[in-house]
């Protein structure tokens, strides 16, 4: 099994160690992974301000990039998602099916490809879990708070696995942080309303950790946190399942 | 009518700088929602509900042609005068001629959220016509001449103390007075006097049956019943969508309508009305008003779907924040953002984007309806059409990205400085919004892929034992 790792602009530039942890991660399991280089982006921050029709390129240097591995594995569910719902090739459609039913996000390629069910990981902290919506509701990850239907969560199912991790309930168990993309510059005041909330409900239920699937969410949170100078932390999941002490 | 200059995110911001006020009104909605919650897990077959009421749906949407024809037969049959209208300024002149024929210069008027789209008041009012609207909720909001910010509870965004004030002006109470009961009580009797007067009263559609030719009304104060009961005209205006086929279709959507709205089982009064009175006018408008061209985008006829039960306002996280006057538009909310471009995309070109596209909406929707989905593709369509200005900067940024990628991206060695210079949401300068209550993410750790490219020969052979 090849495995194709794909990284966001943004988590390579600002997220380094998230990165790293889901490659150690993945060969830690035994998978063989390859960064192919002159990754750019999924195109969904175009595509969400309603440019999508501007993104074929990106969508041909994301084929070019990953078409010959087995699966392609990020961590980050957003922009996982949007290449399940958009990437499109106007030469090869076919090919652009099949690599669209190949991407994983990093927690369901551990649960559900993986089908992992134990990790050698301490993370001796009070932890609370920031659903991320594209996660959540798109691509299904746990079950929704919306729904009258059976609870399960692949994230919680990881996490119970890592000695000394203490998973904190919160009040809004999957509330939307307001990030949203641009929405978080072109509606600042609400998106910043939105993020100060849920670090809020965090804090109040004891959390020393937020964690979460998509990085753009934590960035976001940790923007608010360090102005406000507040104590809590922001982790990717990848870290807390890499972490060894 | 006041011409609309700020757009969502100048008026939320606005609503925002009384933080106080917003985490009340973010709650109270939040415990509407947790109130539908709890209603909707206690029905098993709730999802198997909102499917039927989907497909119910989809077939009426489907083959609306024949059923409102269908419905017209049967209501002309049971003695209702069938009105026709294709825009607002018919309905509004249906209306008139209505009372005008009768002599009528007084109305009174129960929950509907069409009429509010005609703007029939201002109307009215203008030729001469009082109109008295019976919903305490906008009852309250019309004493200040204030749109409803919500189709379900219109005046939300208000506090108590606010009503108690506006009663001291309009009605008389004693100052600083604002007990809930005791404000309805004083509410109830002014509108008692309303009710026994009035000749005419008005209501809106929750459901027109098209295989008996009645309709539907669903209020939770009776005033719906009370203004009806007492006229010697009765007007109903309906939405061209509001059709059911059958009676026994009723079943489903009233068990989702009220759980949805408010958490209750079924809302206090679910008024038939098939027949008028002996010596009772009974008239309905069908009215069109950019239905039927909603119903011709095959990407947005879902919407007319909607039962307008507000679960999608009630959980969205921006509408709690944000208030429904921002939307600047009669509908707010997830619904209102769906429906509003398609009426004017110019000067709603801003709500598709007053989303964080998280589905919380479409998820509650009893009808299932993809909201979020929607405002995805009203985007698209609204930078197509080139209405995309109000969205300022940010379509420009996307711009700027799909031209220097994948080419440029690479001629510009270091993917950091790229990004720095181009992701909306990190752009490193200081006039960003970013900065205004956020730090900027640290980018000086040095990037993955420079650490891959020095790191990656050692740890693949060292995992390849
Ligand atoms: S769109 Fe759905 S949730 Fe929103 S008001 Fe209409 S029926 Fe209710």
């Amino acid at each position: 099994m090849h495995v194709g790792l794909f990284i966001p602009c943004y988590v390579n530039q600002f997220y380094p160690q998230a990165a790293i942890a889901s490659l150690q991660l993945l060969r830690k399991l035994g998978v063989k992974v390859t960064f192919p280089p002159k990754q750019t982006c999924c195109g969904q921050p175009m595509a969400n301000s309603g440019f999508e029709h501007l993104t074929q390129e990106c969508n041909d240097l994301f084929l070019q990039n990953f078409s010959r591995f087995d699966y392609i594995v990020a961590p980050s569910a957003s922009c996982v998602l949007h290449v399940k719902q958009h990437l499109h090739s106007t030469v090869d459609p076919a090919l652009a099916e099949g690599v669209r039913s190949k991407v994983y996000e990093l927690v369901e390629f551990l649960t559900d490809v993986l089908n992992v069910e134990n990790l050698n990981a301490r993370f001796p902290y009070k932890v609370g879990i920031h659903q991320s919506c594209h996660g959540l509701r798109g691509l299904g990850l746990a079950q929704m708070s919306e729904l009258n239907a059976p609870s399960f969560s692949k994230p919680v199912q990881l996490l119970n696995m890592v000695e000394g991790l203490e998973l904190v309930s919160l009040d809004r168990p999957d509330e939307c942080c307001g990030f949203g993309g641009t929405f978080c510059v072109a509606e600042e005041a609400v998106s910043v309303k939105m993020g100060k909330d849920r670090i809020t409900d965090h804090t109040k239920n004891g959390a020393e950790y937020i964690t979460s699937v998509d990085l753009s969410c934590l960035m976001h949170l940790e923007g608010i946190i360090q102005r406000k100078k507040n104590a809590v932390k922001v982790v990717h999941i990848a870290e807390i399942l890499n972490s060894t002490w | 009518m006041e011409k609309i200059t700020k757009d969502h995110a100048a008026l939320a911001e606005a609503f925002i700088q009384n933080e106080e006020h917003v985490d009340w009104h973010d709650g109270a909605l939040w415990w509407i929602r947790q109130k539908r919650d709890i209603a909707s897990k206690k029905i098993p077959e709730w999802e198997a509900l909102r499917e039927a009421a989907s497909q119910i749906k989809n077939n009426v949407l489907s083959n609306l042609h024949d059923y409102l024809l269908q419905f017209e037969a049967n209501a002309t049959r049971n003695g209702i005068k069938v009105h026709w209208a294709a825009d607002a300024e018919e309905h509004n002149a249906i209306v008139y001629s209505i009372l005008k024929e009768k002599d009528i210069r007084q109305l009174v008027k129960s929950k509907s959220m069409l009429t509010e789209e005609c703007h029939l008041n201002e109307y009215l009012i203008e030729r001469g016509v009082d109109v008295i609207n019976s919903d305490l909720g906008e009852y309250i909001q019309q004493l200040d001449n204030e749109p409803p910010s919500h189709i379900v509870l219109p005046c939300i965004h208000k506090r108590k103390e606010e009503i108690g004030a506006l009663f001291h002006e309009h009605l008389g109470t004693e100052k600083g007075v604002s007990d809930p009961t005791l404000l309805t009580r004083v509410a109830r009797k002014h509108l008692r006097n309303v009710f026994v007067t009035r000749r005419a009263a008005l209501t809106g559609v929750n459901f027109a049956v098209a295989e008996t030719g009645e309709y539907v009304v669903c209020t939770n104060e009776g005033n719906a019943d009370m203004g009806a009961h007492l006229s010697d005209v009765q007007i109903a205006s309906m939405g061209l969508e509001k059709i059911v086929p059958q009676k026994k279709h009723l079943a489903v959507f009233l068990r989702l309508l009220a759980r949805s709205a408010t958490g209750q089982p079924i809302t206090i009064y679910s008024s038939h009305f098939k027949r008028p009175r002996e010596g009772q006018e009974m008239h309905l408008i069908l009215v069109d008003y950019g239905r039927s061209r909603q119903l011709g985008r095959p990407a947005f006829r879902d919407s007319l779907k909607c039962i307008r039960c507000g679960a999608c306002m009630n959980t969205c996280p921006v509408y709690r924040k944000s208030g429904g006057l921002s939307y600047h538009n009669t509908i707010s909310g997830p619904i209102g953002a769906i429906l509003a471009p398609n009426l004017d995309m110019k000067k709603h070109a801003d709500l598709p984007f007053a989303s964080t596209l998280c589905g919380s909406c479409s998820n509650v929707c009893p009808v299932k309806i993809n909201i979020h989905d929607q405002l995805y593709e009203w985007r698209q369509v609204i930078v197509r059409e080139g209405y995309a200005a109000n969205t300022k900067v940010f379509g420009m940024k996307a711009m700027a990205w799909t031209l220097s990628s994948p080419t440029s991206y690479a001629r510009m060695g270091k993917a950091g400085r790229w990004v720095l210079n181009n992701i909306p949401f990190a752009v490193n300068n200081k006039l960003n919004p970013w900065f205004k209550q956020r730090e900027m993410p640290d980018g000086r750790k040095g990037s993955f892929d420079e650490w891959y490219a020095k790191n990656n020969d050692q740890t693949e052979e060292a995992d390849e034992h």
